[in-house]
């Protein structure tokens, strides 16, 4: 089964899924290679990476040497289409005029949806951070265990690709032997930084990111993935074969990279039990008299007219805060405040991650005899959080930790490479600029925190009770504010990396804020959006049990970052779909026993 | 790679941001003299063809007179000559690429408009003050001495300042332009964008020049 049209799927389904990136991607993948008869629905057009994605290109060859535009926001040549904090049709709302309570809501409307742009970074979540509320009293505990996430973090990163080492620290999790692939040599720049972090305590160790930086083994890994499912194996072991290794250049078109499109759909859609509906704007979830799902009503976004389609599971995996507006857009008598909102927390306990940022120049790099940084694209190093014992002895302020990303090197020129540089040149031009250019060229070090932020009662979404979109469905309002354990956090972050820069033998470039309130991103920046349907051991303060099961309606599930209940430091991708996978096998357990 | 999200591990995002909030933020006291905005142009819309090569004026018309190309072409080939390394702006024709920018239809191009089309006004004014003719008639000496008292904002003299503000950026436009060119990604040191079999990170005489060998 293919990617159809509405007119060309079937009477029933097992299971709808309403998204197509991480979330949507897996579930999908687990069900139907489980065997379960799957619909998915994707609000963007269908993609195919492998065509699309422009190779070897260079910045000339775009228009604006492939700066950011409204219409590209990560720049041309980024693979996101139809997408961005605005999305032309589309809007959202803020219930504040004021900027620090305003949250930037990304979309991107296409198959696969973020994974096509994503860093990739893929980092555990560690036992701490499965219960920030028993360590610190802040927040809530999820009503599940690292032990019990664990074996699906094996498998995920086993079927995506994950590069990656293990370093025994703590709340940092290694993977059992064989689950991550090679990390990538440091730059020279990120092994300066190693060298010269010592002194401050800071352990620069590689990063996980889903890269392959060699061919995925398609006789071993299969078998461990899907144990007992031999034509699951057989279909995992053509789709790896498949994929070809990084080959340390520009964006990728060869599956190297974990994107849904590259690792989730081949399989599935090979298996026969996917169909795929791609400009399908999913409006509401249907319901019959006695409360259960019955499926989903869209908007075929190619004509405008609504369509209906029919699944005995519903599994929302839209975005977090897609789905808590698919909920709360499905009222009925019966479920007057939306869908799964009995306890009234749909929308609420949003989060998003803290970020905060600062660049160095570092002399040391000046100059350096040329050589070939592009590496797997992203970063090869990073600094997990690593001050958690004065955080829990109460010497820091602020409640949860941060790691930092920082990017080094010399990349690929971009228009902003070499503009700015009168700090440095004194103003030089003519022969002398060009010297200079060459000079300064890679000795820059940006540096990036990434914070754990907790959720609170004022960062919440709901529907705007006038706006609607292009099709007529109601929009989201956004409710926004960080608290101190965050803004503190963002001065803690700033201080870290004008003290590394110095240590660096560096200056700091320009005048970044050092007042965490002012160097804060705003919320949704960091596109780490979780919470909404915050998964629970209690009906009445939560939305979803551990299973992202709605407490409510027993054949609806969310498996996006809606049921996340906080949002440790570490990128949420990993875990989304880990914990997807973990709610598929066990809605896949339910329906065979026919609880569903 | 595909943009840093996350995401953004490598920071560009906000650099892209930044970029554009300087251009945004960035205005100008030239004498005022009114000119018609930059013909209404659609911009490349959320699903252009990635695979295509684009070049300037592909996607929307460029907006130099005649006199402003000449000007910013001689500006580029002052800012960014050939050398030993590479063949310099002007050959490859950045100044088309400084239009291109300035006739975009995104947010922040029209301050940059106005700061670039009235520069080179300005600087067409100031030559004719010096030496009787436009800026593309100096020799290469008048223009390297005018030059001097623009590059530096932060020593320009008083009467200099509103044109190093316009120097300033031109040169930022101009750098960008030049050094995404394969010609100038060369002439910069960019050694990247081929397949390899293997990563094998820095060579020993870095490591060595970083004292980590």
């Amino acid at each position: 089964m293919p990617v159809v049209t509405p007119s060309q799927t079937q009477p029933e389904y097992d299971v709808i899924v309403v998204g197509s990136g991480a979330a949507g991607g897996q579930t999908a993948y687990t069900c139907a290679l489980e065997g379960a008869k799957v619909l998915m629905l994707e609000a963007g057009r269908d993609y195919d990476p492998a065509r699309e994605t422009p190779m070897f290109q260079v910045n000339s060859q775009a228009p604006l040497r492939g700066a950011s535009t409204p219409d590209k926001p990560f720049g041309f040549h980024d693979a996101t289409i139809d997408g961005g904090w605005q999305v032309p049709g589309e809007p959202y709302t803020s219930a504040s005029d004021d900027p620090a309570r305003q949250f930037w809501w990304w979309r991107a409307r296409m198959m696969g949806g973020r994974t096509n742009h994503w860093g990739r970074i893929s980092l555990r979540n560690g036992p701490y951070d499965f219960k920030p509320r028993t360590r610190d009293g802040l927040g809530f505990d999820w009503p599940l265990a690292y032990a019990d996430v664990a074996p699906y973090y094996d498998k995920v990163e086993m079927l995506i690709g994950v590069y990656g080492d293990n370093n025994g620290l703590e709340n940092t999790p290694d993977s059992p032997a064989g689950c991550l692939q090679p990390p990538p040599i440091l730059r020279a720049g990120e092994q300066y930084a190693r060298a010269k972090g010592k002194a401050l305590g800071l352990p620069v160790i590689p990063i996980h990111r889903a890269v392959l930086t060699k061919r995925q083994d398609p006789d071993v890994l299969p078998a461990k993935i899907h144990p007992g499912n031999p034509r699951a194996q057989r279909l995992l072991a053509d789709s790896m074969r498949q994929r070809a290794a990084c080959f340390w250049a520009t964006p990728c078109s060869i599956r190297a990279n974990y994107q849904s499109t590259t690792v989730h759909l081949p399989p599935a859609l090979a298996s026969g039990n996917l169909d795929i509906v791609a400009n399908a704007m999913a409006r509401e979830v249907t319901v019959d008299a006695a409360g259960k799902a019955t499926g989903v009503l869209f908007i075929d976004r190619t004509t405008g007219q609504e369509q209906r389609v029919k699944g005995r599971v519903v599994v929302l995996a839209a975005s977090s805060a897609e789905s808590v507006r698919i909920l709360l857009n499905s009222r009925s008598p019966r479920f007057p405040q939306g869908l799964a909102n009995s306890s009234g927390l749909v929308g609420k306990y949003i989060m998003d991650t803290v970020g905060a940022g600062m660049a160095g120049q570092i002399p040391a790099l000046e100059n350096l005899p040329r050589h070939n940084e592009d590496g797997a694209g992203g970063n090869h190093a990073y600094v997990p959080w690593w001050l958690y014992k004065e955080q829990l002895a109460g010497k820091l302020g602020f409640a949860r930790g941060y790691h930092i990303e920082f990017g080094s090197g010399r990349q690929m020129p971009a228009l902003h490479t070499v503009a700015g540089l009168e700090a440095f040149t004194r103003g030089s031009f003519g022969r002398k600029f060009k010297e200079d250019a060459r000079r300064f060229y890679g000795s820059f070090i940006g540096f990036a925190g990434r914070g754990e932020m907790i959720p609170n009662e004022d960062s919440y979404c709901d529907l705007d009770p006038v706006v609607r979109d292009q099709w007529g469905i109601p929009v989201l309002r956004f409710h926004w504010k960080w608290s101190d354990h965050e803004i503190r956090q963002a001065a803690h972050m700033q201080r870290t990396f004008a003290d590394w820069i110095s240590a660096l033998g560096g200056k700091v470039r320009g005048t970044p804020a050092m007042d965490g309130a002012k160097a804060i991103e705003p919320g949704g920046k960091i596109i780490h959006e979780v919470g909404g349907t915050i998964m629970g051991a209690d009906a009445r303060r939560s939305v979803t049990n551990q299973w992202c099961q709605t407490w409510d309606v027993r054949n609806l599930f969310v498996t996006d970052g809606g049921p996340f209940c906080s949002n440790a430091d570490k990128n949420p991708t990993l875990t989304i779909m880990a914990l997807a996978w973990r709610a598929s096998d066990y809605l896949l357990a339910e329906l065979r026993r026919g609880n569903l | 790679m595909n943009p840093p999200s996350d995401a953004a591990p490598r920071l560009s995002r906000r650099d892209a941001l930044k970029w554009i909030t300087a251009a945004a933020a960035s205005s100008l006291a030239f004498s005022p003299e009114p000119r018609a905005a930059a013909p209404a142009a659609r911009g490349y819309g959320t699903d252009p063809d990635l695979q295509r090569a684009y070049s300037p004026g592909d996607v929307w018309p460029l907006t130099f007179s005649p006199a402003e190309r000449a000007t910013a072409a001689a500006l580029c080939g002052l800012m960014l000559p050939p050398d030993a390394e590479g063949p310099g702006a002007e050959a490859l024709l950045v100044h088309d690429f400084v239009d291109e920018w300035i006739s975009a239809p995104y947010p922040g191009h029209d301050a940059d408009r106005k700061i670039i089309t009235e520069g080179l006004a300005w600087l067409d004014a100031e030559a004719r003050r010096r030496w009787g003719g436009e800026f593309v008639r100096g020799t290469p000496a008048q223009r390297t001495a005018l030059a001097e008292d623009l590059c530096d904002l932060a020593s320009a003299k008083p009467e200099h300042r509103a044109g190093a503000r316009f120097f300033q950026r031109f040169r930022d436009l101009a750098a960008g332009g030049y050094f995404t060119t394969p010609e100038g990604m060369k002439d910069l040191g960019y050694t990247g964008n081929y397949a390899m079999e293997a990563f094998t990170g820095p060579p020993p005489e870095v490591l060595r020049r970083l004292g980590l060998a």
